[in-house]
């Protein structure tokens, strides 16, 4: 007789009670079990992350946020004048035609808190500060506010009669005004500024005069040589990169070296060979005097102008084109623009409709590294580009070394990196960031 | 030998600098001729006589790290060496240890400091070493017969053609373009006061800006006037001097339109070795030191009793005092910077030159 056994479980049998949960061979819900696991190795891949993260965070993150805050908040003000700040706070603003008579001056309780502030600046050695935070909106305070700080020990009741005679541009109503913005810790008039723009007596926002206009001339200037640069590289660097893809292998590889060696030197040797070959008295010009193409007096200026930016950048930047575009057109077999071919395509259709549109990855990346590296050079230019070819990064190097105007500095930055931003979301909408290759 | 010793031998040896005695302090200064002469004058003489050490550094401009490390809280420079209205600027903002001027030593014949030293060359914070000048000097070989002797001269394309260099930043340039212009010096500050008179400047250097190469840093003049790269061009007089009669080059300067400068020692609020620093000063800035800096660059003392001291140069063949920028010949059409309008009106000034530049 034969009776089929059971069929041995291959569950606890409660595994398979379809009503109740899941569970593991421990008992607990599958579904608990699972998460539990996962989070272990979540927390693994977390832990072997970290230690990078908290580099990124601490050296990169952290710093360049802090600096990026400078550009609304500046306390040079407010943490010095404390009692004119508040003042400011508790008083609304006057315009030009306000005050007690009616001259956009305060009255004598302003006064008052000014200059128990100059003394306590005095005091704390705070007066330069002050003068110049609010400097960089007014010209010609600075020593206003120091010589008052030295003087102020003297100030006595009434104030405003006192301070006037110390100084009459204490009666400036635009120096009030512009106090008052100041006094204002979070502001955004370094944007303003970073834009070309100001505030009036009344407080209305302003383009500055044509003559003073700089940043909005200039962030066009570097958003177009990056453009240009990233397109001479791009021509440059598509038949070179199609040439080594092409070649076999032990001539390729020679030619790389040719490409990686530059790569590989230094930035400073490079900008400076250029300055040595494109001088002048360079090598370029005294071979091209030699030869006879120009006189001796009619020697080409190609260096400390434009050009030596974008000869040099080009130079400089053309193996980030070279390196992805190569990567690309490594894995385009040649068939197919072989298959075109038979099929009785001329070369420029098999070129333009079979080859080029496979390279577009390469392309897309190529273009956008050169682009963004190059809208933020700043040691090339400012070695080779003589007053033409200065970029926005050599302007907030300015601020950042020479005028101290770090907010200044911040704002501008934090223009670029905005503009660089939404030109990487324009290119994800239009061409997608999925389909780039670096390689 | 066991293992113990040898560590604590490399810990030692790692370590050595905190371990010894002798004080250690870093002094920024503006590279080149310049340091050089200060190394030679006081730097060697303070570390022979005290056992301290010195750790010479270079920058474009030492007044810019100190802000930057003042504000981080991370100061590494004990000395610096500064221009004038960076001095007053970084005081008044509180960057720099105040300096009591009394510690300064009394000149040999008794006279003390604060009358030896010559009017403005002392204040809250700072002690200057040195007067110096923007002059503009020019390739001889590029002129034969027909050299230039005035400011206009430097601003004349058609009697002197040839590339100019000049300084990338306002100050300066704006003051020798006005007195190419033809106003008086002392009348220079008040003009630029109004935004005419910047405008006026501007002008000027718009007829030679088409055949300008900019420099920045103090050693680039003698450079592009020795490459050829430019005929004429501004610079710091001393460092046409090294280049001229130390190197001899065939450069030769203009002391007409110089505008004069002192050049001071300052201490960053929490250098780590405030006290040293202080008696590196008062070593550096006495009568004799003063005097052998001037033997090693032409930049004069800025102690009167300093004068009579300096000799020959270091070729122990040129008598110094002619080329000094305060020699009596020389200050005819002379500008002493005005630092109290340079601080006040710098950031202003600098926007309108940076667009008139840039764009």
């Amino acid at each position: 007789m034969s009776t089929t056994a059971p069929p041995a479980p291959l569950l606890p049998s409660n595994a398979v009670d379809s009503t109740g949960p899941i569970t593991a061979a421990d008992g607990t819900p599958l579904q608990t079990a699972l998460s539990r696991a996962t989070r272990k190795a979540r927390i693994r891949a977390f832990l072997l992350v970290a230690p990078l993260l908290a580099f990124v965070v601490l050296t990169f993150v952290a710093p360049i946020g802090q600096m990026l805050w400078r550009s609304v908040s500046n306390d040079s003000f407010s943490a010095n004048m404390p009692a004119l700040t508040a003042w400011f706070a508790e008083n609304e603003a006057l315009g030009s035609d306000g005050g007690p008579e009616g001259d956009g001056i305060p009255g004598e309780d302003a006064f008052e808190a000014l200059a128990t502030d100059l003394k306590g600046a005095r005091e704390n050695r705070t007066a330069g500060i002050v003068g110049t935070r609010v400097n960089y909106d007014l010209s010609g305070t600075r020593s206003l506010f120091t010589k008052s700080a030295r003087q102020a020990r003297k100030l006595e009741a009434p104030f405003k009669a006192a301070l006037l005679d110390v100084d009459e541009d204490w009666g400036d109503a635009e120096l009030w005004s512009v106090m008052r913005s100041a006094s204002r810790t979070y502001t955004g008039d370094f944007y303003l500024a970073a834009l070309d723009m100001q505030r009036n007596v009344d407080g209305e926002i302003e383009a500055v005069p044509e003559n003073r206009r700089i940043y909005v001339p200039l962030f066009v200037r570097t958003l177009w040589l990056s453009a240009l640069i990233a397109g001479l590289c791009l021509l440059l660097a598509f038949p070179v990169a199609h040439l080594l893809a092409r070649l076999p292998l032990r001539y390729s590889n020679i030619l790389m070296i040719f490409v990686l060696l530059p790569f590989w030197t230094s930035l400073l040797v490079r900008t400076t060979s250029w300055m040595v070959m494109l001088q002048s008295q360079g090598v370029v010009n005294d071979l091209m005097v030699a030869v006879g193409i120009v006189g001796d007096d009619g020697r080409i200026q190609m260096m400390y102008n434009q050009a030596g930016t974008i000869i040099a950048m080009t130079h400089i930047l053309l193996p980030f084109m070279i390196l992805p575009l190569y990567s690309v057109m490594k894995t385009i077999p040649h068939d197919y623009v072989r298959a075109a071919r038979s099929l009785g395509a001329t070369p420029s259709t098999a070129f333009w409709r079979i080859y080029f549109p496979q390279t577009v990855p390469g392309i897309g990346a190529g273009v956008l590294l050169v682009f963004i590296l190059a809208v933020g050079y700043y040691i090339t230019p400012a070695l080779v580009g003589g007053s033409s070819g200065q970029l926005i990064s050599n302007l907030i190097a300015f601020h950042m070394q020479k005028s101290l105007n770090w907010s200044l500095a911040a704002a501008l930055a934090a223009l670029l990196l905005a503009g660089v931003m939404l030109l990487y979301w324009l290119y994800d909408r239009l061409i997608g960031i999925d389909n780039m290759k670096f390689g | 030998m066991n293992r113990q010793a040898v560590i604590a031998g490399a810990i030692a040896l790692v370590f050595g600098g905190a371990a010894q005695a002798a004080d250690e302090i870093t002094v920024m200064s503006w590279g080149g001729a310049y340091t050089k002469s200060q190394v030679e004058a006081y730097h060697k003489p303070w570390m022979a006589e005290t056992g301290n050490v010195v750790n010479s550094v270079d920058s474009d401009n030492p007044a810019t790290p100190i802000k930057a490390q003042v504000e981080a809280g991370n100061v590494s420079i004990d000395v610096a060496d500064v221009e004038y209205s960076d001095a007053i600027r970084l005081c008044d903002e509180g960057l720099l240890e105040e300096i009591d001027t009394s510690m300064l030593p009394a000149a040999p014949d008794g006279t003390p400091a604060e009358e030896d030293f010559i009017d403005g060359a002392l204040t809250d914070c700072a002690v200057a070493n040195i007067v110096w000048s923007t002059v503009y000097a020019y390739d001889t070989t590029k002129f034969e017969g027909n050299a230039p002797t005035t400011i206009a001269d430097f601003f004349d394309l058609e009697g002197f053609p040839g590339k100019r260099g000049l300084r990338k930043s306002a100050k300066a340039n704006l003051e020798m373009a006005l007195m190419a212009d033809g106003v008086a010096p002392d009348e220079v500050y008040d003009m630029l006061e109004s935004e005419e008179g910047v405008e006026r400047a501007l002008a000027k250097l718009d007829t030679i800006k088409s055949e300008v190469v900019w420099w920045e840093a103090g050693a680039q003049p003698p450079q592009l006037l020795a490459d050829g790269e430019v005929a004429m061009s501004t610079a710091y007089n001393g460092r046409i001097f090294n280049a001229a009669i130390g190197e001899g080059q065939p450069f030769e300067i203009v002391w007409d339109g110089q505008i004069l400068d002192f050049d001071l020692f300052v201490v960053p609020k929490g250098a780590p070795n405030a006290e040293a620093a202080m008696d590196f000063i008062a070593f550096a800035t006495d009568t004799q030191r003063l005097a052998d800096q001037a033997s090693w660059i032409s930049y004069g003392p800025a102690r009167k009793s300093s004068g009579e001291l300096v000799g020959l140069f270091n070729d122990g063949k040129t008598e110094m005092a002619p080329h000094m920028p305060t020699a009596e010949a020389n200050l005819a059409g002379a500008l002493v910077n005005n630092f109290e309008f340079w601080a006040d009106r710098d950031t202003e000034i600098s926007e309108r030159f940076n667009a008139w530049l840039n764009i």
